[in-house]
């Protein structure tokens, strides 16, 4: 992004195509509503949009191409900024994530004492590679770079809780229940 | 607010704590190991004993000892449980009022990885629950705060931490006074405090451990920073992979504004604070301060040539101090104790004290804060308790932008000129110990695939060289090269290191120019396995050439 000597600029209320967007919207409104909130409470400040990204994957799972359209224009944003910003950034996904996931952390200290493997055999295990979800849709395989756990290394984050010194085995028991149940 | 508030707050707090406090970690480490039913456990028990009036139980922050957490501290008995587990909750609370033997293990505080510390930043940490300011208060907090806007000019704070000879902590070792001193020079119109907290060094936790058990600590280092240089709003960019730090910062803000002490008027001044939290979303280019601008602009991550520094423009084009956690961390006991008690801590040029996040395979993991120039075997050997079974063949310091040091040079004292003369650097202070076990071109390779992630694309060197560098290393490693390759793998680790943009691109080679030179011959020895340079069979083509 360039740096411009101006202050950041304060988009007027869009609030005529907001409130078309939200009607329109087949999926429901209440999540549109929550980022509706989160762009006034922002100011609708453009250099909000990584705050309003964040928002908008907590409360979508994802950021389907709508929600980057709507934001863009509660912004006052091109489209192409938006999906700049939210393709750079590693946490924001495009595509949908499982009902479970797992994150097993590839920092040195995890990989000095075999995070490397546990991913393998989780991989081995469910079929599916890193970045991935199962055919049901019920559990991703992630990785982060370092989750800042390392005393307890390797670590591995399901479904949002750290879990430290897991072993491969341990990580495979703790995802079974989450798609052997589901699949076939 | 004035001092005498300031004080009756530390007093009161000081009255309605208990006679014996009984320190439960609740940092993200030993929360994973279920420190949390353990700290309700402990509070159950107290309550059934009928022991509320004598003993308390805190909710702490990290006491460095992560690798046997959860932990739990009775200073009041001289006492330090490790490993504990929610069912020996009551059994410690019985040993502390009948002095019978409690089931948890019992932990050595004299052991060198506690006695050889030194602790500045993280004086508090451990001690105080980060969710309460009372607490940080009744412990001398925001007094540093209240002299430097009531009995210093700017000039005078400016001049404190330069002759402090405090240098940033973040890697680089830039003099943290002479950064101050040229955004205090600029014309006095808007200007900007940031907080670097996007700790992304893989293998490194100690600014996330600072925050999780001190927050109030770096808040009160940057709202004096702000005093400094004429700054009246600040920014933290936390990464989102911190969820507690977040939480406890967002919390320690909130009750550092009811009382006054951020937002306008700061104790009944004229000087205006205010810090804003933003979140990263997980880029480890972010790190880098010109790069960390344009994210909290709202833009892609992307960094841009300097200069201009941003000291003479960084945010929104106005003038920016940017500093690390832990240099903002170091502030308070600056003014406190004065610039030459800190200036007699530490080396010659590196001041003071740093934290490392020692990790790996060692036997005492944790994070330990020790005087510059502390030997790397004292810090490993000592401390850490070495290698579990076998000997360390080599540390890694730096993260992606560092290298990795051979067990010979562990007598090499830990100070930001020595490690750069290494080959190497201090970064924000990781420090993985390997063992035998551990492939040096492996770990290079493993750094390489992370900086080939990690790129942000604006330039070439960076965007296309580390990926060329990957598949030289997955070649070797393969089986595949020749010393051609070798040498081909050398040369465009000069070419990346001299003409990439940002820091992250000039460092990235690192990790491979010092394990080249320390270990040349495992590479050689995969090389040479490769009968005579002929190519084997293909086996195994590297996943990456899509990339």
């Amino acid at each position: 992004m360039q740096t411009s000597s101006e202050p950041p600029k304060v988009a007027e209320k869009p609030k005529e195509p907001a409130k078309k967007a939200e009607k329109g919207h087949p999926s429901g409104d209440k999540r549109f509503k929550v980022l509706d909130m989160t762009m006034k409470r922002n100011q609708y400040r453009q250099d909000a949009l990584i705050e309003v990204l964040h928002k908008a994957q907590e409360s979508f799972g994802f950021l389907e191409e709508d929600v980057l359209l709507y934001i863009a224009r509660g912004l006052k944003l091109p489209l192409s900024k938006v999906y700049g910003v939210a393709t750079f950034y590693h946490l924001f996904s495009l595509k949908p994530n499982g009902a479970h996931t797992c994150v097993v952390c590839l920092g040195t200290a995890c990989y000095v004492k075999g995070s490397g493997e546990v991913l393998a055999e989780l991989e081995k295990h469910t079929g599916i590679h890193q970045g991935e979800t199962t055919e049901d849709g019920q559990l991703s395989i992630m990785t982060a770079r370092c989750i800042g756990a390392c005393g307890i290394a390797p670590a591995v984050v399901f479904d949002g809780t750290v879990a430290g010194k897991v072993s491969a085995s341990e990580a495979i028991e703790k995802v079974k229940p989450w798609f052997n149940n589901n699949t076939p | 607010m004035d001092l005498q508030e300031l004080h009756e707050i530390g007093a009161k707090e000081h009255r309605s704590q208990k006679p014996i406090r009984v320190h439960c970690c609740t940092s993200t480490g030993c929360q994973a190991a279920n420190s949390l039913t353990l700290k309700k456990n402990l509070e159950n028990s107290v309550k059934q004993n009928g022991l509320s009036d004598q003993i308390q139980v805190v909710g702490v922050g990290c006491m460095g000892f992560c690798g046997k957490g959860p932990l739990v501290q009775i200073e009041a008995k001289n006492k330090l449980y490790e490993e504990v587990t929610p069912d020996d909750a009551a059994s410690i609370i019985n040993a502390i009022n009948n002095g019978t033997t409690a089931t948890a293990a019992e932990g050595d505080l004299n052991h060198p990885f506690f006695a050889k510390q030194m602790r500045i930043v993280r004086e508090t940490s451990g001690k105080i629950d980060p969710e309460k300011i009372e607490e940080y208060i009744a412990a001398g907090g925001y007094e540093s705060l209240y002299k430097v806007i009531h009995d210093m000019t700017s000039a005078e704070v400016v001049e404190e931490i330069t002759k402090s000879g405090l240098r940033g902590r973040g890697g680089g070792g830039y003099p943290t006074g002479l950064k101050w001193a040229t955004v205090a020079k600029m014309p006095p119109k808007q200007k900007y405090i940031i907080c670097n907290a996007d700790e992304g060094d893989p293998g490194a936790f100690m600014d996330r451990s600072v925050l999780e058990s001190d927050p109030h600590r770096v808040l009160e280092g940057m709202a004096i920073a702000g005093y400094a240089v004429g700054a009246s709003e600040g920014f933290i960019y936390v990464r989102a992979e911190y969820p507690l730090a977040i939480d406890r910062l967002e919390m320690a803000i909130k009750q550092a504004k009811k009382l006054g002490i951020l937002g306008s008027q700061i104790f009944d001044s004229p000087f205006d604070f205010k810090i804003n939290i933003r979140i990263g979303a997980g880029a480890f280019v972010c790190g880098e301060e010109t790069a960390l601008i344009s994210s909290i602009e709202g833009g892609r991550g992307n960094p841009r040539p300097r200069p201009p520094y941003p000291a003479q423009s960084g945010l929104w084009g106005c003038p920016t101090l940017i500093n690390n956690v832990e240099t903002f961390a170091n502030i308070s006991a600056i003014i406190r104790e004065g610039a030459e008690w800190y200036a007699n801590i530490g080396t010659e040029k590196s001041k003071g004290t740093k934290i490392f996040a020692l990790t790996g395979k060692i036997r005492n993991n944790g994070l330990i804060e020790v005087p510059m120039g502390i030997t790397l075997r004292e810090i490993v050997e000592e401390m850490g308790g070495g290698v579990p079974d076998g000997e360390v063949k080599a540390i890694q310091t730096g993260g992606p932008s560092g290298g990795c040091i051979p067990a010979s040079l562990l007598d090499t004292p830990v100070d930001y000129d020595s490690l750069i003369k290494l080959g190497s650097m201090m970064g924000s202070g990781g420090m993985v110990v390997m063992d035998k076990g551990t492939s040096m071109v492996g770990v290079a390779q493993f750094y390489m695939e992370f900086c080939r992630g990690e790129t942000c694309g604006k330039c070439v060197p960076c965007r296309a060289g580390t990926v060329q560098m990957y598949q030289a290393l997955t070649k070797i490693i393969n089986k595949q090269a020749t010393l051609k390759d070798l040498e081909k793998l050398e040369q465009l680790c000069q070419m990346v290191k001299a003409t990439s943009l940002c820091g992250l691109g000039q460092s990235a080679p690192n990790p491979v120019l010092s394990t080249l030179h320390y270990f040349r011959d495992e590479y050689l020895g995969l090389i040479e396995s490769n009968q005579n340079g002929k190519k084997p069979p293909q086996h195994q083509q590297p996943a990456t050439a899509h990339n």
